[in-house]
């Protein structure tokens, strides 16, 4: 057992799959000798060797169109964009290619990759270095959207993703890197991918959240201090989502916030909202509200915390709802 | 203050095989006179192939084709100087080179009919599904070389695109990796001197393809793509130097597009038909014909017989294409992951019923 933060279980993962899997390798930029520009894979080549722990030129396109290649070659690559805003440069391998070679192929060929990218604000970080796309990548076959909340589930996600068949992408909660520190089992485990988590377990509200936000919704339920009961649900895999636990959860409660970073217009709770729409309507006893950033471009520092959801808006949220 | 000449690079031409079939003895790569006609009769093969499909598309029995006639040297040449177990990434114009690479011609056709099952490479052979957006498999291409390297499985990766890709930042994040990891791999620049109506020197103002790798620390050649014995001396060396270890190699095959971009294009609107007369004096089957038949290699009665034979085995393989059963329609949920995921199955059954 060891305590790690979330960046420290990102190498914990990478070092077990790695010894675990001789055709896992790490590539992308300052990930080598440097150990990542968030240490992520500190003392990963120094341990597995520059030919498995790769530093690669500047150029994000080149890693991933790169990555896909030695997949279908045999290898399990784990390629890390720096921020996740700088993946959009890699945007067409991802979606016209990486997504689609085991449907084009027939199964002939497979590509079994990872890519790993700090996203989301509230670092006073520079421009494009906040975003969250994960509903972007949602909205694409043949790619799996996973976003950790926590060390434990870091690991555990990371692994799994890693031994998937097919290409993940792991958004990591960058403002939460090293905020929460968690005991971690040295073993090998895994948290299945599509399995979302029942952090607290509630009757009156069904509180749904991923990312750097679940600690935000902790944080608002805290406040709340027990005035309602809230089941909070950490939806952890993105892409393919647990919909049967958000349903089961809203027919037990008939109420739901859904809070997210990214922006409101087809923001992945547009379509958790349709599914409860088609699975528990009956059961709602007031609006989903969706607690979300609006729909303009992540803003510079100084008025960042007007663009994030924080503990008062989600606690607004839920008092629209439970007042309805 | 000094002012000197860091360095001078140069470019290398290759021809072996002029238009009137004269062969540069000294240049001329080891070849048995059965591997000329092997060569030879590939070649005839995948012409007769790819007006075969013209016709098809021309009469509804196929969906677009793209042709790639007076370009069968650069296909048929390279992919004589690949293994089997080498990898491909094909571009969309290469139906011929798909051919000679074992691809079955049932299946090219299938994938032209719109099958994807037609893009199934066989188990015996790495042939990548042909990519359809332009320059995009070339990392591709060096990815799986660097994991043969990695792996240490002695393959080759090779790649084909047209002079129009080395526009986009795909081709110089490719070159530029595989410089800098030493890749095994074989950039095969098929320069038609047309990306549909864009010409050549409106693409880039260098004076050639090949001088681009120079910037990337490899070498970079230009030879005669209508000449087949250049093409397959140009990429046999560089696939030995590849597999070797000696890193990756960009080939630009001067050649000309002999036909229109695809079945929906008509170039009389923007080549002049001088120049393309022109160019058809540069045939790549005929100018080997000459040669063949000055070596004894090749006589009117041989010359019917591989014409009669190529029109016999593309007709089976039209019969045997438009025998096979359609796809399975679930079959398009089958292929996206490993396992179905809960919201897929739901719409299959929504869409087919349970």
């Amino acid at each position: 057992m060891a305590v790690a933060n979330i960046v420290q279980s990102v190498t914990m993962a990478l070092r077990q799959e790695m010894a675990r899997d001789k055709n896992v390798v790490v590539l992308g930029e300052d990930v080598g000798l440097n150990g990542g520009v968030f240490r992520a894979t500190e003392g990963l080549q120094k341990e597995f060797g520059a030919d498995r722990v790769i530093d690669t030129p500047l150029s994000e396109l080149g890693i991933v169109g790169c990555a896909v290649g030695m997949a279908v070659n045999g290898l399990k690559p784990v390629a890390e964009i720096q921020f996740s805003g700088f993946m959009y440069a890699a945007f067409d391998q991802l979606i016209s290619h990486a997504g689609r070679i085991r449907m084009r192929s027939r199964g002939r060929f497979t590509c079994p990759i990872v890519v790993r990218a700090p996203y989301g604000g509230g670092i006073r970080a520079l421009e494009l270095h906040c975003e969250s796309g994960e509903s972007i990548f949602a909205h694409t076959p043949g790619i799996k959207m996973v976003i950790p909340s926590n060390p434990y589930d870091t690991k555990g996600l990371l692994a799994a993703a890693i031994r998937d068949p097919d290409p993940v992408i792991f958004y990591e909660p960058m403002r939460i890197y090293r905020a929460i520190k968690q005991d971690i089992p040295d073993n090998d485990y895994i948290v299945p991918l599509g399995k979302a988590n029942v952090v607290q377990e509630g009757d009156d509200l069904t509180l749904i959240s991923w990312g750097a936000m679940v600690k935000t919704c902790q944080d608002a339920l805290e406040k709340l201090n027990n005035k309602y009961s809230v089941e909070l649900i950490d939806l952890r895999t993105i892409n393919p989502y647990d919909a049967e636990t958000i349903i089961n959860s809203v027919k037990k409660t008939g109420r739901c916030v859904i809070v997210h970073e990214a922006m409101k217009t087809s923001g992945f709770a547009a379509e958790l909202i349709a599914s409860i729409n088609e699975k528990a309507l009956l059961s709602l006893e007031a609006p989903v509200v969706r607690v979300t950033s609006p729909d303009v471009p992540f803003p510079l520092a100084r008025l960042e915390n007007y663009y994030l959801p924080d503990v008062d808006s989600v606690l607004k949220g839920i008092e629209k709802v439970m007042r309805f | 203050m000094t002012k000197k000449v860091l360095k001078e690079f140069k470019v290398e031409y290759l021809q072996v095989l002029d238009e009137n079939g004269n062969c540069d003895e000294s240049l001329m790569p080891k070849l048995s006179d059965s591997d000329i006609k092997k060569i030879y009769e590939t070649l005839v093969l995948i012409r007769v192939f790819d007006q075969k499909a013209f016709n098809m598309q021309r009469q509804g029995r196929l969906g677009t084709y793209i042709q790639f006639k007076g370009q069968e040297a650069c296909q048929v040449g390279s992919a004589f100087a690949l293994q089997d177990n080498d990898f491909i990434f094909p571009m969309y114009r290469n139906s011929g080179l798909l051919i000679a690479r074992k691809q079955p011609i049932v299946q090219v056709l299938q994938y032209w009919g719109g099958d994807e099952r037609g893009l199934k490479s066989p188990q015996n052979v790495n042939n990548f599904p042909i990519a359809i957006p332009v320059s995009t498999q070339i990392p591709h291409a060096v990815g799986a070389g660097f994991a043969a390297k990695l792996r240490g499985t002695k393959q080759v990766s090779a790649v084909y695109f047209g002079e129009g890709a080395t526009s986009k930042g795909d081709f110089h994040e490719a070159m530029n990796f595989a410089g800098v990891f030493n890749v095994p791999v074989v950039f095969i620049c098929e320069n038609n001197q047309y990306a549909i109506s864009v010409p050549r020197k409106k693409q880039t103002h260098a004076e050639t393809i090949a001088q681009k790798a120079i910037a990337y620390g490899f070498d970079g050649l230009q030879v005669d793509g209508m000449d087949v014995f250049a093409v397959y001396k140009a990429t046999k060396d560089a696939v030995d130097k590849a597999r070797a270890g000696k890193g990756p190699t960009l080939i630009e095959c001067f050649a000309y597009r002999m036909c229109d971009h695809s079945t929906s294009d008509d170039a009389s609107r923007y080549r002049p038909k001088e120049e393309f007369e022109q160019w058809t004096k540069k045939d790549p089957i005929e100018r080997l014909e000459k040669y063949m038949r000055s070596k004894k290699l090749l006589d009117d009665a041989y010359k019917d017989k591989i014409l009669k034979q190529s029109q016999n085995i593309i007709e089976k393989a039209v019969t045997e294409f438009e025998k096979l059963p359609a796809p399975e329609p679930k079959d398009i949920f089958k292929y996206v992951f490993a396992e179905m995921t809960q919201q897929q199955k739901e719409e299959m059954e929504e869409l087919f019923g349970r």
